[in-house]
């Protein structure tokens, strides 16, 4: 309808209608309130404009009106608070069969490394009807992930992962854009996201020789020799990490967290800020030991010994069956 | 008016004392006011030279007027001035300053020294950006936000901030004066329920001034720190966290959209009543609902970072207190449109920007709704949705408030009438200009064109055009008043002391007023807006 004047992006995402849904019934009623003002407005100042001889009356005010103009907004308000509740909460809670992308940003560039292994810079490709999650953190300054089309923006902090997600529902290419300034050239931090058909995807995805994430992760906690401490038994120095992410931990200090992806991360970089009970602080920092990328790929392999006993090389075809049903649904 | 022009000039504030040295070291509030109308409007058109920049760079899709790092220092000089040296001080210091004393029967603000002192500590940081901008500017963003500010531009980020901490206790000194003035200051019979509601305005705003403008103060001082001596408060790097700083900013920097919209929402409450001839519609609801905006405005800052990292339930919560605060900025539109049910209006160049103010003001509320509803905020925060939000009520709203009352209290000011044709003239071309630049940035926002860019992809090309072509009438529209406003000191007829028939006290004493205003302290016997009485009495006809 709008073909050469669109009034909002590409609806590529299973959360763009939603948005679409609720900021269009407000431009509808802040329409509706504006004409109704406006109408008051010019109604009144054309029927009361002065004339001689005819004196203005003074009129104390109305507490009944008062309290309609404060109560009637004040419902329509508290719906539409429950809307956009309703919606945030399902974007910032990403499915739990979405496939992992890791997000390293910095000035001025995105650089993306899927669970499969293959890495991209500025430009992101995702297959139709796939939960994608987005696990993000920078390298410098404060970025934002900004798709349009998928109606999704998610600040990307250093020092700790932020998370987004998103379900592309139409193939295409569209728009990526860092939303927070951050220097120089932030509008130039700029990329595409590819949507692909499945069947496209998987052709592209086994294009590389790409290394699964997990396993270069692997690789890594061989060679810092992480694993000399934290042994698949319990005769380790260091708390045994199979099976241990996305549960409750218990801490030294008697609290419980959950072992997220921020957990993880913080572990390894300030080992010293939540001990698991039973262990000691002995565990060194590997703060500046280990890039953003490396940090992701550790990240990766101790969520993917939750997958143990299978070896390694069958993670890279579990991807596709989970996310098989999905494409199915769409 | 038959005034011949030769009696001999009476004794006021302007002819009281001349020579710079009797400006620059006055203690009168009415010379003070002056001496802030002076140095706002020349940060005023320096602030409009450079979104002028902005505008004529984003003609184009690429970057081609000027360079990135340029365009970059250009927008945050645009936001710094604009915020901090004219959209908070404008109205306070300068309207506020003149009129509040009058307003209430006094002869002064509590404490005329503090109020020189506030308007040298604002010409210091004023003449601080300006060395800041000299010696190569700063491209942090008006925001600061680190570790950019802190660890990675190469600017002069802590000149800059040195600039907005010192121009904050001029903020702080004022609000200071105002409420004490305000509390302690009042003529006989001036009781709280017969204050202007201008008063009550900048009574409220003062309150924020004085509570908000200390953080952002500290919060600068900790960006200095981690920038010069690298304490670690912010920057992951050094053990910090950049959300504190968000939320420490925001603590101020929301409240401080009230310390500019309040006293121009105080502004149209007098030029609604005076010109529709009527009393406030509902006095006590549009005097609360400044004081609950002012307290609510504090509760609600992190709805500027719903997409920032903060938790879910931090998002709730400050999403569900932000629709609370739209409930006393309906109450005062509400309340504005039912005066005018029954008056006698006139369509004076005051009203026009009063009706102006009206407009702008109700369509960037309701696009705070938009802002305030989470799942839609995470789409069109940092876009150019949220710019044309701030700026309709940032500069549709203040800047509309201000100069309806400019061209309302100029007659009281200056002792001349400005040009009605040409005041009538500005008010409708502000009007359409404004709309024309910033309608289509709505839109641009929606379809995902981020703020800060210098360069954009080349579909957002149209909107932008229209931005620009709008900003150069808008640009038109601000020369107009400065002009004719400089014209009528001295080719103005001679304005009477009550041109508009209006209630308040200010219209009592001559215009100009004397040095202590009245000749003798008024004792008050009526209400806030008794137009009734005033209706009787045979109007005093303005020559035009």
């Amino acid at each position: 309808m709008f073909n050469n004047f669109p009034l909002w992006p590409e609806r590529a995402s299973s959360l763009a209608p939603g948005v679409d849904a609720l900021y269009i019934f407000l431009v509808i009623l802040s329409g509706f309130m504006s004409v109704l003002i406006f109408a008051f407005l010019l109604f009144f100042a054309a029927k009361y404009r002065r004339r001689p001889g005819v004196l203005a009356e003074q009129i104390e005010g109305s507490n009944a009106l008062e309290l309609t103009w404060s109560i009637i907004p004040m419902f329509v308000f508290l719906a539409i608070f429950v809307w956009g509740a309703a919606l945030y909460y399902k974007m910032r809670t990403p499915p739990r069969d979405a496939t992992e992308v890791y997000v390293v940003a910095k000035q001025w560039m995105w650089k993306f490394e899927h669970a499969e292994g293959q890495r991209e810079i500025n430009e992101l490709h995702v297959p139709v009807g796939q939960n994608v999650k987005m696990i993000m953190t920078s390298q410098d300054v404060i970025h934002s992930f900004f798709v349009p089309a998928f109606r999704v923006k998610q600040d990307v902090l250093p020092g700790r992962y932020t998370i987004t997600w998103f379900k592309a529902t139409k193939p295409g290419t569209y728009h990526l854009f860092c939303a927070e300034y951050c220097g120089s050239q932030h509008s130039g931090m700029t990329g595409w996201i590819d949507v692909m058909e499945p069947a496209q995807y998987q052709a592209w995805l086994s294009g590389g020789t790409a290394v699964p994430a997990a396993q270069v992760g692997q690789q890594l906690f061989a060679s810092l020799g992480c694993v000399t401490c934290h042994r698949a038994d319990t005769q380790g120095r260091g708390p045994n990490l199979v099976g241990v992410a996305g549960k409750p931990v218990l801490l030294e200090d008697g609290r419980t967290v959950t072992a997220d992806d921020e957990y993880i991360r913080e572990s390894i970089l300030n080992p010293g800020a939540k001990i698991v009970a039973g262990f000691k602080p002995i565990m060194p920092t590997f703060q500046g030991l280990v890039t953003e990328e490396q940090l992701n790929e550790l990240v990766a392999y101790v969520k993917s010994l939750n997958q143990i006993p299978k070896p390694t090389s069958v993670t890279q075809n579990n991807s596709a069956p989970s996310g098989a049903p999905q494409m199915q649904v769409q | 008016m038959a005034t011949t022009a030769v009696t001999p000039e009476r004794a006021n504030y302007l002819n009281a004392e001349y020579g710079v040295k009797s400006w620059l070291l006055t203690v009168d509030h009415k010379r003070i006011a002056l001496l802030y109308l002076l140095s706002v409007t020349v940060f005023f058109f320096l602030g409009g030279f450079f979104a002028l920049l902005i505008r004529l760079e984003l003609l184009t899709p690429a970057g081609d007027l000027m360079q990135a790092d340029t365009y970059n220092k250009v927008f945050t000089m645009h936001g710094i001035i604009m915020v901090f040296f004219f959209l908070i001080p404008v109205v306070p210091a300068v309207l506020g300053n003149f009129l509040m004393p009058i307003m209430i029967g006094a002869k002064d603000l509590a404490f005329p020294r503090i109020n020189l002192l506030s308007w040298y500590l604002y010409v210091i940081g004023g003449l601080l950006i300006l060395h800041c901008m000299l010696t190569g500017g700063v491209d942090t963003g008006w925001t600061f936000y680190p570790p950019f500010s802190t660890s990675f531009s190469n600017t002069k980020v802590v000149e800059a901030g040195l600039a907005v901490f010192v121009s904050g206790f001029s903020s702080i000194l004022t609000g200071l004066n105002f409420i004490v003035t305000v509390h302690r200051m009042r003529a006989p019979g001036m009781t709280w329920d017969r204050l202007p509601l201008f008063v009550w305005a900048n009574y409220a705003t003062s309150i924020v001034m004085i509570l908000g403008t200390p953080v952002v103060a500290i919060t600068i001082v900790l960006v200095a720190l981690e920038r010069t001596l690298h304490l670690g408060i912010f920057d992951p790097k050094l053990g910090g966290d950049p959300l504190l700083f968000q939320h420490l900013f925001w603590f101020y920097s929301h409240p401080a959209v009230y310390i500019m919209i309040l006293p121009s929402m105080g502004v149209i409450s007098e030029l609604i009543t005076c010109f529709s001839r009527k009393r406030i519609f509902g006095y006590k609801f549009v005097a609360l609902s400044s004081v609950s905006i002012a307290v609510l405005g504090f509760l609600v800052w992190a709805h500027h970072m719903f997409v920032a990292g903060m938790s879910l339930y931090a998002g709730l919560i400050f999403s569900f207190l932000s629709f609370f605060v739209a409930i006393p900025s309906g109450i005062k539109v509400f309340n504005w449109t039912a005066t005018l049910y029954k008056g006698s209006i006139s369509f004076t160049t005051p009203m026009l920007y009063a009706f102006g103010f009206i407009g702008l003001f109700t369509m960037g509320g309701l696009t705070g709704l938009f802002l305030a509803a989470l799942g839609v905020d995470v789409h069109v925060t940092d876009t150019y949705f949220i710019v044309a939000h701030f700026h309709y009520i940032m500069v549709g709203g203040v800047l509309m408030g201000y100069l309806g009352g400019m061209h309302f209290w100029w007659p009281k000011i200056s002792g001349r009438m400005y040009p009605e044709f040409w005041g009538k003239l500005s008010a409708l071309i502000i009007f359409l200009g404004f709309n024309l630049t910033f309608f289509p940035q709505f839109i641009l926002g929606y379809m995902g064109m981020p703020r800060r860019y210098w360069q954009y992809p080349p579909e957002f090309q149209i909107l932008n055009v229209l931005s620009t072509a709008g900003a150069s009438v808008l640009a038109v529209g601000y020369l107009l008043p400065m002009i004719y406003f400089i014209w009528s000191m001295r080719y103005g007829k001679p304005a009477p002391d009550n041109p508009w028939n209006a209630a308040g006290l200010e219209w009592m004493t001559s215009s100009p007023p004397p040095t202590y205003n009245f000749d003798e302290t008024p004792v008050v016997t009526w209400e806030a807006y008794n137009y009734e009485e005033l209706n009787k009495k045979k109007e005093v006809p303005v020559e035009r």
